[in-house]
């Protein structure tokens, strides 16, 4: 009983000691952040401290436990586990689609808080981004990297959960090697648009093909939807590559959708009256 | 109670304007996050005022000159005025760029009162700062002829000597020139009929509250008992209590900080860049901050000191109201080195750095944050922007952007790329926290409906559109195609069948000034299957956007 008082409201000179001596703790072994007002008994914290201590220490190299990451519903069947594995390295092949795909991939991990970072896209569609879905406070942007575009990825990986690529020059095959060991390390999801800059071999690969456009006539009209489909391929994969057949982006909401065939599309409309 | 030391503050009014070298007879204002935070005399005249918005400022004086605010380059520009007042006195503490403070103890009595040295620090303020933007015109490749005099009859430096740095500070908000002497001991006196809102931005919200409660003025509130004040407004109002007093805001819970705070960096090679040694900056003002933030402590004045190769030691004080996080002290780090390495002031170093040190001159047991109940600073967030710090410290502050949906008609116009850690503001005419609806058809008629591409060619690449029979394709003054096109060319590539097109749509932007655009868009689907959106503008094809 006594300790759990303790534990709810320490005495001012005993959190003024206990501060001091999480200082020390933090300052010799860890480096690490307490956040001040947050005071327990001093033995149990220093006890716990020396866990969070050694876990550290004994962390595993190789992310053991990842997670799935949620994909837009429509492309769940491509993922033999429902999901992008944390830690992976997925490339979009050309030609074309690429952009889209990338942003629909984006709009369902900021949807759940996550963060998402585009280095290198200099022409990537913002409000195609906005209209996708994708939270554009949670979209961090470089476009123009340079030289130093690794450096910069390897850094944003600490704390981003994707991280869209597109390399400015041909990637060297023992950056990408890095690359996709930091990542396999952090659990984020390295996305790489335009596989044909990346040396390595990644997880997953997609590519998006047979697009066929919709709402446009000769000279009237004007663009709604696109179907498209998209293929995924890979070591994840196996032997058989998946395919499946979506909107992207789908006519209306401008997101990712499924086909469903009872869609009636609306019917062109003539804009420009005769004469 | 004790009372506390007789202070000095000088501030310059409008800093940001003489900084980018603009002279006080020209129209100018400087404007942050599209509101006006500085105005020029001439402008002032014509009924511009800070904290208008751009486009209202634009309104009320025609012609008016709209500069980009840029923190880094007022504080790089104030800092040979601080060299300067330096010569008058030790230990000038910066407050920020354009205002400064230091205690008069000892040069008031060295030069003969309070009121001789106001006028002391006037002059050689003035002085210092004609010559500042002398070197600021130059550089902006402008003629300014803003000697001492032009500078000191533009409002110049404003001086305040009281009791108390808050009191000096408001002091030298309403100083006439030559400074304002409050006479020690009558700070109190002085203070009482100035108003709640004098207690500035920090406290913006407890002195509307004050107001609504019918406590007008500094002295009604320094007339209430303290324990009734702590009891309903807390310690914030007990801070406030006491600035209205005339006293330190904090009492004397500040204490010297114990010597182990101290942070260096060791730079070997020496640093001769600003953006190396900024990043060493970061780092080390990181390292700082978690090591206070551990012992409970935040810091409200810290000293940044230099060594280079050649021995020189460059040391200046900078003060924060409330605390310095890490990314502030980053941040004022990163102006004070800027100031001593490109700067020109006498003091310069003429080595590279070898040795940066950051000392927590004064500390204070640090409040703790309350994190927001919905959508507070999540771990996630934290984690994110120490990544896109690095990033920054890699390539430079304006490398890393998040983009903000604006109005306009064009698909990059609705984008406005802000540099993180910027202030994400919302643009004018709308409560903060309001988003724009996507598709908001009322005032940017024109704009081409959903989908947006996914891909926008920044910038818009050169592109050829030709007709049936090899014919240009050409769009009339009244917007009509001249012929229906068949095949379209990026950058001198094949040409690509064109299966379906729509357009033209056309775009006529800002014609009745300098910057207008006038263009066509035509949407075309080609033979493999790609959509692009193809504009005429100036006689040529250009390749806007793909829907990839």
């Amino acid at each position: 009983m006594h300790l759990l008082l303790h534990t709810i409201r320490p005495r001012t000179e005993d959190r003024d000691r206990d501060q001091r001596s999480k200082a020390n703790i933090c300052s010799s072994k860890m480096g690490g952040v307490v956040r001040p007002g947050a005071g327990t008994g001093s033995r149990v914290d220093r006890v716990a401290l020396d866990i969070a201590a050694a876990a550290g220490r004994a962390r595993p190299v190789v992310g053991a436990e990842s997670r799935l990451i949620e994909v837009p519903g429509p492309l769940a069947p491509l993922f033999p586990e429902g999901g992008l594995r944390q830690g992976t390295t997925v490339a979009i092949e050309p030609p074309g689609g690429g952009a889209s795909l990338a942003l629909a991939l984006a709009a369902s991990v900021t949807a759940g808080g996550g963060w998402v970072a585009a280095v290198g896209l200099s022409s990537l569609g913002l409000v195609a981004a906005d209209e996708m879905g994708v939270d554009l406070r949670h979209l961090a942007l470089v476009p123009a990297p340079g030289r130093q575009w690794a450096a910069v990825v390897a850094a944003l990986i600490d704390g981003f959960e994707l991280l869209m690529v597109q390399p400015p020059a041909p990637a060297r095959p023992v950056e990408a090697r890095r690359l996709a060991a930091r990542v396999k390390e952090r659990g984020a999801v390295l996305l790489v648009v335009g596989a044909q800059r990346w040396p390595e071999s990644p997880d997953l690969r997609l590519s998006v093909g047979r697009p066929e456009w919709e709402g446009l006539g000769a000279g009237h009209g004007c663009l709604t939807g696109r179907r498209v489909e998209v293929e995924a391929g890979g070591r994840r994969i196996g032997g058989r590559p998946r395919r499946c057949s979506l909107w992207l982006p789908a006519p209306g909401s401008g997101r990712m959708e499924d086909i469903v065939p009872a869609v009636a599309l609306a019917p062109v409309v003539e804009m420009r009256a005769s004469g | 109670m004790s009372r506390p030391a007789r202070i000095l503050v000088a501030v310059w009014p409008d800093w940001p304007i003489l900084a980018a070298g603009r002279s006080p007879e020209e129209r100018a204002v400087v404007v942050s996050a599209n509101r006006v935070v500085a105005v020029t005399v001439a402008a002032r005249a014509e009924g511009v005022e800070t904290g208008l918005r751009r486009r209202e400022a634009q309104g009320r004086c025609p012609g008016l000159e709209v500069i980009a605010a840029d923190m880094g380059r007022d504080a790089r520009a104030w800092e040979p005025v601080v060299a300067a007042v330096e010569q008058l006195t030790t230990s000038v503490e910066v407050l920020g760029p354009g205002s400064l403070a230091l205690a008069t103890r000892g040069p008031s009595r060295y030069f003969g009162g309070d009121a001789a040295l106001a006028s002391r620090v006037c002059e050689v303020a003035a002085a210092a700062a004609g010559r500042v933007c002398e070197v600021a015109a130059a550089a902006a490749g402008r003629v300014c002829e803003v000697a001492a005099a032009a500078a000191g009859r533009s409002g110049g430096c404003q001086v305040g000597v009281a009791d108390g740095r808050f009191a000096a500070g408001l002091a030298a908000g309403v100083a006439p020139p030559g400074g304002l002497v409050v006479p020690p001991g009558a700070s109190r006196g002085w203070l009482a009929p100035q108003p709640v809102r004098a207690l500035g931005p920090g406290l913006a919200e407890l002195a509307d509250l004050l107001e609504r409660l019918g406590l007008p003025t500094l002295g009604d509130l320094a007339a209430l008992p303290a324990p009734a004040v702590l009891g309903r407004f807390g310690p914030e109002g007990v801070m406030a209590r006491r600035l209205a007093l005339g006293l330190d805001g904090r009492g004397v819970q500040g204490r010297e900080p114990p010597p182990d705070l101290a942070g260096q960096a060791i730079m070997d090679p020496p640093e001769q860049r600003v953006e190396a040694a900024a990043f060493v900056a970061k780092s080390l003002a990181d390292e700082l901050h978690s090591r206070l933030e551990a012992a409970g402590l935040a810091a409200t004045m810290v000293a940044i000191e230099v060594e280079t190769e050649h021995g020189e030691r460059l040391v200046r004080h900078w003060r924060h109201e409330g605390a310095l996080n890490a990314s502030a002290l980053a941040e004022r780090t990163r102006w004070q080195l800027d100031g001593w390495l490109s700067g020109a002031a006498s003091g310069a170093p003429t080595g590279g750095l070898t040795r940066l040190r950051l000392t927590p001159l004064e500390v204070r047991p640090d409040g703790g944050r309350q994190l927001g109940f919905w959508g507070g600073t999540a771990d996630a967030d934290a984690r994110a922007a120490r990544a896109m710090a690095r990033v920054q410290g890699l390539l430079g502050p304006e490398a890393v952007v998040t983009a903000v949906r604006q109005g306009g008609r064009g698909f990059a116009e609705q984008i406005r790329l802000v540099p993180w850690g910027d202030a994400r503001q919302v643009p004018a005419g709308r409560p903060s926290g309001a988003r724009e609806p996507a598709d908001c058809p009322v005032p940017w008629p024109g704009r081409l409906s959903r989908p947006a591409p996914a891909v926008v060619h920044q910038p818009p690449r050169p592109a050829d559109l030709c007709g049936a029979g090899g014919l240009p394709v050409e769009v009339s003054g009244r917007g009509v195609l001249s012929t229906v096109p068949v095949a379209l060319a990026v950058e001198n590539g094949p040409f690509q069948e064109i299966l379906h097109w729509a357009g033209p749509w056309p775009l006529e932007e800002r014609w009745w000034e300098a910057g207008g655009r006038r263009r066509a868009l035509i949407q075309v689907v080609t033979s493999s299957g790609a959509a692009h959106v193809v504009s005429r503008e100036a006689g040529g094809w250009w390749l806007e956007a793909s829907y990839e």
